[in-house]
């Protein structure tokens, strides 16, 4: 087992601390990790792709799990998959798709653990339709701050607490998750532009049911009548009679391609708003005004940063905020008030995307209720963005919505428990599970969790 | 904790009347900061400067603390630690001293130079030890750009800076990889009680700019802090100016 005390930070590359980056190669490695933590605790980590701080413990131990990356069995029929929760959606579709099967939920990037994907509770451009990850899990193993292995199966409180749980209640080890049958690797994808917010609002309200997934990429730079203009990409696994010849022979071919890799030094200040601005112009008038039907693949449609590595150093030195928050049905003014004044603050965001959840997830950290979430990316360095962000989370808050811990960096703690009404209850749980406090994370410290 | 900007949550102020130091922690309290608290010397002032913080909302409390006494500063501050973590120290405490009456007076300019620097010294190694066992944290150090090069109107205050400088910026570097950051300011002529009825020197600032400063070398995680910005350039060209010449300057 290989320890390092080094620097740690999220994807977002702000508010480095250190710690000492534990690896465990086997369950009894994992559990030796746990007992052993000192006062300043433990938290586990993925492939490190939450934005913020929540796999981070200054001055503590981060179990980084992914060595235990082992696929144990698949049933192939019925569709489940038994692994550790180190391994990544990556792998998983490397494994899966030649069989037939696809993952149930992906975020943006395969490069997430399935014990990542649990601790967030993620989403995908299938919330509408599937709900989040934790909603296809039917059960995983979850090392505890007493050194004890529980199975947690779902519909359990602590099934709940550990869902969207960031990590807070103990260690996942394996897990249990449904799979999404699929024909064919690729995906049958429609392209539409939307002139501007209440357009693309209109369109996804009232076309979304016919997609598995759907998803507005939204020029926030853009200004005046175009404010809120976006290009919307919808789709679903396209069918085996939908292939030309020549894709039919290999239809579950799983194709990805890669860049290289970001260089560690770009010029501070790349991502302005010039740069973005010209950017985003172009990014929209390249999209068609609609096109339908085209086959792209699995990488292209769902993960298209995935293709460029490290793509986060492109922010410079100071890091990037991502800000995702979502406001329910019926809020949709303060949708379209946040909307504004971020194009009239000019944030230099071109990864904003807009999407319309579905239900709720019973997850009582998760993020996800019924309406729209809107998710940006912004340089660390622009300056008044702290005090800008705080204006948008009060409009959120208001509006009765809530930011997404995975991502967050900078929340105002006061504001949590009004955005979470199931933090009591998450309290409590964590209290009598954990009442030494083993599991810790700079995210659990901000925000006193 | 620190968030995304390098905002704290919590302050520990080293000096709790200093002017500089309450500007900043009144500009932090309005963004994060929760939980301040103020060392110093026991007196009336530090008790209305913290219940000035805590008229912000902030909560605010105090520890009597004394430069000139570094057996007490491992008790003092040890205790500050274990009431749980300390994002940011702000290294603030410092004297002017009167230089003339002080060439006369030996043991006066001993105080200065005991205050300024010895009385750093050890609070700053009390201090960065602590930061150190937790992981993450920022250790801002009030420098003065009196200790860049030495004056003749004032040399005592100035060489104590100057020692204050370099052993701030050591322990930065000795502090590496950490996750502990160390800031060295270093304001030039500060319109405060301290500099109260003296001429003031070309590019005077306030304490309120010291701590708009400092708060966007937090972002930066700036090493070094130059207050006004323009003071970098100006002092790097007095740096190099001839004895000789730099004598002569009506500086």
């Amino acid at each position: 087992m290989s320890a390092d005390t080094v620097p740690v930070t999220g994807w977002g590359r702000t508010a480095p601390t250190v710690a000492r980056v534990i690896r465990p190669r086997t369950f009894q490695e994992a559990a030796d990790a746990v007992r052993d933590c000192g006062v300043r605790g433990g938290i586990p980590r993925g492939l490190g792709r939450a934005y913020g701080d929540a796999a981070q413990n200054a001055g503590g131990d981060v179990l980084d799990m992914t060595a235990l990356d082992r696929v144990h069995a698949i049933d192939v029929d019925g569709g489940t998959v038994l692994c550790d929760a180190g391994v990544s959606l990556h792998r998983l579709m490397e494994v899966l798709l030649p069989l037939g099967w696809f993952v149930p939920v992906t975020p943006g990037t395969r490069y997430v653990t399935v014990g990542g994907a649990i601790g967030a509770d993620i989403h995908g451009k299938n919330h509408h339709v599937s709900g989040s990850f934790a909603r296809h899990v039917l059960s995983f193993e979850l090392l505890t701050a007493d050194g004890r292995v529980r199975t947690v199966d779902r519909g359990t409180p602590l099934f709940d607490a550990t869902a969207g749980g960031m990590g807070l209640t103990g260690v996942i080890l394996t897990a249990t998750v449904r799979l999404q049958p699929v024909e064919t690797s690729l995906m049958s994808v429609d392209t539409e532009r939307a002139d501007d917010l209440d357009d693309l609002m209109a369109r996804l309200t009232a076309t979304d049911h016919r997609y598995r997934y759907s998803v507005a990429w939204i020029d926030l730079l853009a200004r005046g009548a175009a404010t809120g203009r976006a290009v919307l990409t919808r789709g679903d696994h396209a069918p085996l009679d939908a292939l030309p010849d020549r894709a039919r022979r290999e239809p579950l071919a799983f194709r990805t391609s890669r860049l290289p890799a970001a260089p560690d030094l770009v010029p501070e200040g790349l991502l302005s708003r010039t740069t973005v601005g010209l950017f985003n112009e172009l990014w929209y008038r390249r999209a068609p005004r609609l096109r339908r039907g085209e086959l792209q693949r699995i990488s292209a449609f769902f993960h298209p940063l995935d293709g460029v590595p490290h793509w986060n150093r492109i922010y410079g030195r100071a890091g990037f905020v991502q800000y995702q928050f979502v406001v329910g049905h019926g809020q949709e003014d303060a949708l379209r008030r946040v909307v504004g004044r971020i194009s009239a603050q000019r944030c230099p965001s071109f990864l904003a995307v807009l999407k319309r959840f579905g239900e709720a997830d019973p997850g009582w950290l998760s993020f996800p209720v019924p309406g729209w979430t809107l998710a940006l990316d912004v340089p660390a360095g622009l300056p008044g963005l702290g005090t800008f962000l705080d204006g948008l989370d009060e409009e959120v808050a208001k509006a009765g919505g809530r930011v997404y811990l995975a991502k967050d960096s900078r929340l105002r703690p006061e504001l949590l428990a009004a955005m979470y009404p199931r933090l009591d209850d998450f309290r409590a749980l964590r209290a009598e599970l954990d009442p030494r406090g083993v599991f810790t994370s700079d995210l659990s410290r901000r925000l006193t969790l | 904790m620190k968030d995304a900007f390098g905002l704290p949550q919590s302050l520990l102020v080293l000096g709790g009347t200093s002017e500089i130091a309450l500007a900043t922690a009144r500009r932090l309290v309005t963004r994060r900061t929760r939980t301040v608290w103020l060392a110093g010397r026991p007196s009336p002032a530090l008790d209305a400067a913290a219940e000035q913080l805590r008229g912000l909302g902030a909560e605010v409390r105090t520890v009597a603390f004394d430069a000139l006494d570094p057996e007490s500063h491992e008790a003092a501050l040890g205790k500050v630690f274990t009431e749980g973590d300390i994002d940011l120290v702000l290294l603030a405490f410092g004297v002017l001293g009167d230089q003339a009456h002080d060439e006369r007076e030996p043991l006066n300019a001993v105080r200065v130079a005991q205050t300024n620097y010895t009385g750093a010294v050890s609070a700053g190694l009390v201090s960065a030890r602590a930061l150190q066992a937790q992981g993450h944290g920022s250790l801002v150090v009030l420098s003065s750009v009196a200790g860049e090069r030495a004056r003749r109107a004032n040399f005592i205050y100035g060489s104590s800076k100057a020692g204050l400088d370099t052993f701030a910026q050591g322990l930065g570097d000795a502090l590496h990889g950490t996750g502990v950051h160390v800031m060295v300011v270093r304001p030039g002529f500060v319109r405060s009680r301290m500099t109260a009825g003296m001429e003031e020197a070309p590019l005077a600032t306030t304490p309120e700019a010291v701590a708009t400063a400092i708060e966007l070398g937090l972002r930066r995680r700036s090493e070094t802090v130059w207050v006004p910005g323009a003071l970098r350039v100006v002092m790097s060209a007095l740096r190099h100016l001839p004895r000789g010449v730099f004598r002569r300057l009506p500086v």
